[in-house]
């Protein structure tokens, strides 16, 4: 692998972060992931979307009309969102009920399109899946991250195995009611970022 | 009449899109810097809710649900097309924005040049699209999805000039430095769901 391959697989996972960095993709996302399964499923799910139609649209990034570009990326964005829904309703039937409208929303998941618009309309197919296939590994480590505590200390389990014995069944955690709340996924994305740019402080923006 | 002031109390507060569905928060986080543009993106995307989710739920309604095509033929009884949701959706969101847009053009510019570049971009945003897919899985019907989506635009509108004012008056404290920009955003944006979840289970 040479360096831009490199910088287009790696650099989105943490120093262009699509979520803590670009601020790109919270939408369709933070309600799945009071549950780590139903983030790991999400995650997946997003990455195939964002390296398959960064693929497709920089192959036929040529032949693209700029004035229809986004109704054409819309498209093929929603035709393989399409293609994942019915995927995943045949062969994990519970867990697409439980995310619901949220594959959906990967359509109009701003990474998407984002990376179709930023990225994959200027480079090469090899460069655009390897750029697709990094950012969404960096969506999903804010997904895991988010899910892994919301889990263990919301509900005292992970992948829905018991970790912390919660108290109502007679063990000794009491479980954190607010990180299954809504306000609990942010505070976590807040730290997220805060860490982010702790680590590396480069990234600090003034507002 | 109450069940509709209540659903539509439930989508302003309760089921506020934003901030207990965490949709639109792209646009959310980006355009809540200052109030006045955060009111015209909060209008503007009440007008295309408004608009959309009846009309998706006409179109979902005569083509796209299993047996819908009856009224062709009675033999399409068991065509199911609703795996074209998602494309015929947003490709009525899209259209929906652009006519929209052209008639704000036309008959009201001065709202038009207000809303500026922020209504092109309304048809990306995730709270349309998810409000027409809610509105499809809690089976709506038309005069429910007027109502749903105009008080989903009221509960986006809402926030996003709130939050816009907060950030306004946030300029002038100290933030922790890796916190500045987004985190304290994110922070602030929690502390406000915490608010808006006292609304939770009032009913009309």
């Amino acid at each position: 692998m040479n360096t831009k391959q490199r910088q287009a697989l790696l650099d989105p996972l943490f120093n262009d972060n699509p979520i803590g960095v670009q601020v790109l993709g919270i939408c369709s996302a933070l309600a799945v992931t009071t549950k780590l399964e139903t983030a790991v499923v999400m995650s997946l799910a997003v990455i195939a979307v964002t390296t398959l139609s960064n693929v497709a649209i920089s192959v036929i990034r040529d032949y693209i009309p700029p004035s229809i570009r986004i109704i054409v990326q819309l498209t093929i964005i929603a035709s393989l969102v399409i293609v994942t829904d019915q995927i995943l309703k045949a062969f994990v039937f519970e867990i697409s009920k439980q995310l619901s409208v949220f594959v959906g929303l990967i359509i109009t998941n701003c990474i998407v399109m984002g990376r179709a618009e930023g990225y994959a309309m200027q480079n090469p197919p090899g460069l655009s899946a390897l750029d697709g296939l990094g950012n969404g590994f960096g969506y999903s480590i804010v997904l895991l991250f988010v899910g892994f505590f919301r889990e263990l200390f919301g509900s005292g389990k992970l992948f829905g195995v018991e970790i912390l014995k919660l108290t109502t069944e007679g063990g000794w955690y009491q479980a954190n009611g607010l990180l299954v709340l809504a306000p609990g996924a942010f505070f976590l994305i807040a730290i997220f970022i805060w860490l982010l740019k702790v680590w590396r402080p480069q990234l600090v923006t003034a507002e | 009449m109450e069940h509709y002031l209540s659903l539509a109390i439930k989508a302003i507060f309760v089921e506020n899109m934003a901030l207990a569905f965490f949709l639109g928060m792209c646009s959310f986080l980006a355009v809540s810097k200052k109030v006045e543009t955060a009111i015209g993106l909060g209008a503007a995307v009440t007008f295309v809710l408004t608009v959309t989710t009846p009309l998706n739920n006409v179109i979902y309604n005569t083509f796209l649900k299993e047996g819908a095509l009856v009224w062709i033929n009675p033999e399409y009884a068991s065509v199911d097309l609703s795996f074209l949701t998602f494309l015929t959706f947003i490709g009525t969101i899209a259209a929906a924005v652009q006519v929209v847009e052209m008639t704000l053009d036309r008959y009201a510019p001065a709202l038009y040049s207000a809303l500026g570049v922020f209504l092109p971009l309304i048809a990306v945003n995730c709270a349309i699209l998810g409000a027409s897919l809610f509105m499809v899985e809690r089976d709506y019907n038309l005069g429910e999805s007027a109502v749903f989506g105009l008080g989903s635009g009221i509960g986006f509108g809402l926030a996003i000039t709130a939050m816009a004012a907060i950030r306004e008056k946030m300029r002038y404290s100290n933030v922790p430095e890796g916190l500045r920009g987004l985190g304290i955003t994110f922070i602030v944006t929690g502390l406000m769901a915490i608010a808006f979840m006292a609304f939770a289970g009032i009913q009309l």
